[in-house]
């Protein structure tokens, strides 16, 4: 547990992304089975519990230490599970546990652990482990574990053990199960690849290249179809039976995490055998909602009647993988294209205007131009009262089979110009990693009336969208034109007549409460420095409540 | 007689009216005895200063070698008179030269500790605790949280991440004074061999330490060094340096921090580090009840840092205590460097020397 402790907390601070794997796949190397394989599970999010409440932990700690030095330690360190491991008291010489527990030792006790014996349990744990083992015990059995690093990055780290790429693991991984011995014994070329007995596993999504100026001259029109791109959630929906003949539906999000809880509505009304590829929205009185609308439902705990009734879900599918058990992926696209429109069909005939799958309609096109128009406006090209939550267009070759990952050529999405705001640099703060030496968080603001005339009101924040050599020369500017500083963050001059115009660039925009100028952004990013520009040639914040009224 | 009459706190520092000197006073004064030489506690600018061989050598290397009027050397275990004041010189184990200067006047022993950690450090001379009637104790580190894990884990940390990371510069943040140093010893006693790089501002107080007989092996200026010599080396800076437009330089670099403050994450977190390592030159809290208990003192003064808790320890065995409310102490370790100034931005890249 000590090990895997030290690893979760240089997870926590590491940033860089092979660095991650690197550190997870040497600690796999140097951990045996099944130590690992629990490790494996936590790491991934498969293994989960939340045997004890914080009320627990509290308890255990006010029995070995001083209430007003645990408060005012508490008080400095603000969490209390990190409070308790650090201030957590070693036991007396004759009472110290001989063996510091494993992660798998805990996990098989907790299995069957009468729940009375837990706080005594708990703290023989504590008393083996080292703080870093304490912490990471008592994040864990409270539930409360966040991991540095992502599912998928755990895969991949577990396939690097073996050369293998990333998806070999996905591919395997629905079947599969803590401590997942017969996985490590595979990737190390010590057995067979485990077999699957997942009836509706995850496949590996296939993705698209942003779709440059440059690149569209080097393409024929006449070799690709192209599809609205909708403004949702990429899932892939899996329906199959178990081997006891019981109905499986499973949703899946595009990095192969297990979706299904939060849309028992869709899981109920998806009724197919196979695998396809869509997106999923709201679909309201008859009409695609707004990215906006949908977020509302995304990343709730529960799922509340209420929410089931006003936030109706849909899939609108575009790609079918898997049709009644025969793997379509190494066909191509037109035929898998014309497979899923039989059984869209089909589906539509059994269940009527109640369906909660669709068609994603393919957009009709002979010449870029042609496609180019219907991209700037997609409600007079067919998308009609859905265009609202159209962001571009994508296209497929026609003969393109479904490859995982994202290979260059087949597919494209040409995305419709994002809204762009001239706005003024206000406040800069330090970045992680290999940026920790630059100014690369950018808050930016646009004017607005206050009582003693114009003022300039946060709108929002960016990190990303400019190039090394602009980052540099923020930077520098930021350093050369700081007027306060609060801890890593800088405040740099901003009036009317000097500052740093930044033209941001972003998808959407809604109202939000947590900031003050009342408007929120999504997916904000620097698009160009406007050296030229005076700030008090920046937008105003009119203009975008403008922006969402029209919305 | 009460301890108030040999000692109180002012605000230029802790002045002994009977002999007419202060202890690590913050203003310049007449006369000075200073504990060690860490900026916070030994400042430039008294007409006389008492204080060991090594800290004054240390403050000259620092601010010149004209930072006071006049000085005079005092060995551990020798003692000094002053106005019928004996002074009396004892290791603090903080740092090299730091002593703990023990007050004697008719009777009364009082023990200025400064800053003070009584566990092994191979750069200087051990912790001894001096019986006396009043202990006055810092408390940096005066929270039960405050626990630090054996230097050699923490050095075992910084090695293994060296191994699993061949080809990144790992660049550790210490202060120059002391922790650096003893960072590098540390490293020395794990086995590690390979040349440690240093920044331009700890040149001079490394070739003290080195001076001093104390080996640390080879070390090497990292400016200048070409970027493969850098991959999968150590390179040691002030902790300022490591968010400095100075650490552009290295090959995709791991941002450590040996202090005592890594221990609480989000302390680690704030400076964007990656790999904290708790390295303390103070007493953690263990070693502050330890310490104080081990003076046999009957009342305990409390400096700087966590005073509420330490008191509030001392209530509970029945130690007669009161925090000092000094200011002006623990600056060098709880903020960064000055940064340079927003007028002129090249000056960092230029003054790193």
């Amino acid at each position: 547990m000590n090990r895997f402790a030290a690893l979760l907390d240089r997870l926590a601070y590491e940033s860089g992304r092979n660095a991650k794997i690197r550190l997870m796949a040497d600690y796999f190397r140097a951990t045996p089975d099944p130590e690992r394989g629990y490790a494996l599970a936590a790491l991934t999010g498969a293994l989960s519990f939340a045997n004890a409440k914080p009320g627990l932990v509290r308890a255990l700690i006010m029995e070995r230490a001083d209430p007003v030095l645990f408060a005012l330690s508490y008080d400095y360190v603000g969490d209390l599970s990190e409070t308790v491991a650090l201030m957590w008291p070693a036991p007396p010489a004759h009472q110290r546990p001989n063996h510091s527990p494993l992660l798998s030792e805990i996990v098989e006790a907790l299995a069957r652990l009468p729940k009375r014996d837990l706080p005594a349990q708990l703290a023989a744990w504590l008393d083996g482990l080292d703080d870093t083992g304490r912490w990471a015990l008592l994040k864990l059995i409270t539930g409360s574990l966040r991991v540095g690093a992502s599912a998928r990055l755990a895969k991949t780290a577990v396939a690097s053990l073996g050369d293998l790429p990333p998806d070999a693991v996905e591919l395997v991984w629905p079947g599969l199960a803590a401590p997942y011995e017969e996985l490590f014994a595979w990737v190390e070329g010590r057995a067979e690849r485990p077999e699957t007995g997942d009836p509706v596993p995850f496949r590996p999504v296939m993705l698209a290249h942003a779709l440059e100026a440059g690149d569209m001259a080097a393409l024929d029109p006449a070799h690709f179809s192209a599809e609205w791109k909708w403004d949702g959630i990429r899932v892939q929906v899996v329906a199959g039976r178990a081997a006891d003949g019981a109905r499986v539906v499973r949703l899946y999000s595009r990095t192969g995490e297990d979706i299904s809880p939060a849309f028992p509505d869709l899981v109920e009304a998806l009724d197919f055998s196979g695998a396809l590829d869509g997106e999923l929205l709201v679909r309201r009185d008859e009409r695609v909602q707004s990215f906006n609308v949908l977020q509302q439902r995304l990343n709730r705990k529960s799922v509340t009647p209420r929410m089931l009734r006003d936030f109706p879900a849909h899939v609108r599918a575009y790609d079918l993988l898997v049709d009644e058990g025969e793997d379509l992926r190494e066909r191509p696209f037109a035929e898998r294209r014309t497979r899923l429109e039989a059984m869209v069909v089909r589906l539509a005939a059994a269940h009527g205007a109640a369906s909660r799958l669709d068609l994603s309609p393919l957009v009709p096109f002979g010449t870029w131009e042609e496609l180019a128009a219907a991209r700037a406006d997609p409600a007079a090209a067919g998308a009609g009262e859905d265009a609202e939550a159209v962001e571009g267009v994508m296209l497929k070759r026609c003969d393109s089979f479904y490859l995982p990952g994202r290979p260059k050529g087949p597919w494209w999405k040409w995305k419709r110009d994002p809204h762009t705001v001239d706005a003024v640099l206000m406040y800069a703060q330090r970045g992680h990693g290999k940026r920790s030496s630059y100014y690369s968080d950018y808050t930016f603001g646009v004017w607005s009336a206050g009582p003693d005339g114009d003022v300039l009101v946060p709108v929002g924040k960016a990190y990303f969208g400019f190039t090394d050599e602009e980052l540099k020369a923020i930077d520098k500017f930021v350093r050369a034109n700081t007027v306060n500083r609060f801890g890593p963050v800088r405040e740099v001059l901003h009036d009317a007549e000097a500052g740093l115009v930044l033209e941001v660039a972003f998808e959407g925009l809604a109202r939000s409460t947590r900031h003050r100028s009342g408007v929120a952004m999504r997916f904000p990013r620097i698009a160009r420095l406007r050296w030229d520009k005076p700030p008090r040639e920046a937008d105003r914040l009119e203009t975008l409540e403008a922006l969402i009224r029209e919305a | 007689m009460r301890p108030e009459d040999l000692l109180r706190p002012t605000p230029r520092g802790l002045h002994c009216p009977v002999g007419d000197f202060y202890i690590d006073p913050v203003r310049p004064v007449p006369r000075a005895v200073i504990t060690h030489g860490h900026s916070d506690h030994a400042r430039p600018g008294h007409e006389h200063v008492l204080a060991t061989r090594e800290t004054l050598d240390l403050m000259a290397i620092r601010y010149g070698a004209a930072f006071a009027g006049a000085t005079q050397a005092i060995a551990y275990g020798e003692s000094v008179t002053v106005g019928g004041v004996r002074i009396t010189a004892h290791p603090a184990g903080h740092v090299l030269g730091s002593a703990q200067m023990a007050l004697s006047w008719r009777g009364l022993t009082i023990v200025a500790s400064g800053d003070y950690k009584e566990t092994f450090d191979p750069t200087c001379a051990r912790f001894e605790p001096v019986p006396c009637d009043v202990f006055i104790s810092e408390a940096t580190f005066g929270l039960p949280v405050f626990r630090h894990p054996p230097a050699a884990r923490e050095t075992a940390k910084l090695l293994n991440s060296l191994t699993v990371f061949p080809d990144r510069a790992h660049l550790v943040g210490a202060y120059s004074l002391g922790k650096a140093q003893r960072v590098i010893a540390l490293l020395r006693a794990a086995g590690h061999d390979a040349p440690i790089f240093l920044h331009g501002a700890l040149a001079s107080i490394t070739a003290y330490y080195e001076a001093q007989g104390i080996p640390l092996g080879p070390v090497r200026p990292a400016t200048g060094a070409a970027k493969a010599e850098l991959a999968g080396a150590v390179v040691i800076a002030p902790p300022s340096a490591l968010t400095d437009v100075w650490s552009r330089r290295f090959p995709d670099p791991v941002a450590a921090f040996a202090s005592g403050w890594m221990r609480v994450r989000a302390r680690a977190r704030q400076r964007g580090i990656e790999l904290p390592l708790v390295i303390s030159d103070h007493a953690d809290w263990d070693g502050l009840l330890a310490s104080i208990t081990a003076t046999g003192c009957r009342e305990l003064w409390v400096t700087h840092g966590a005073e509420e808790a330490l008191v509030h320890w001392a209530g509970s065995i029945g130690l007669r205590a009161r925090p000092l409310h000094m200011v002006g102490y623990g600056e060098e370790e709880g903020e960064d460097a000055p940064a340079p100034s927003p007028a002129a931005p090249a000056a960092s890249e230029a003054g790193e020397a």
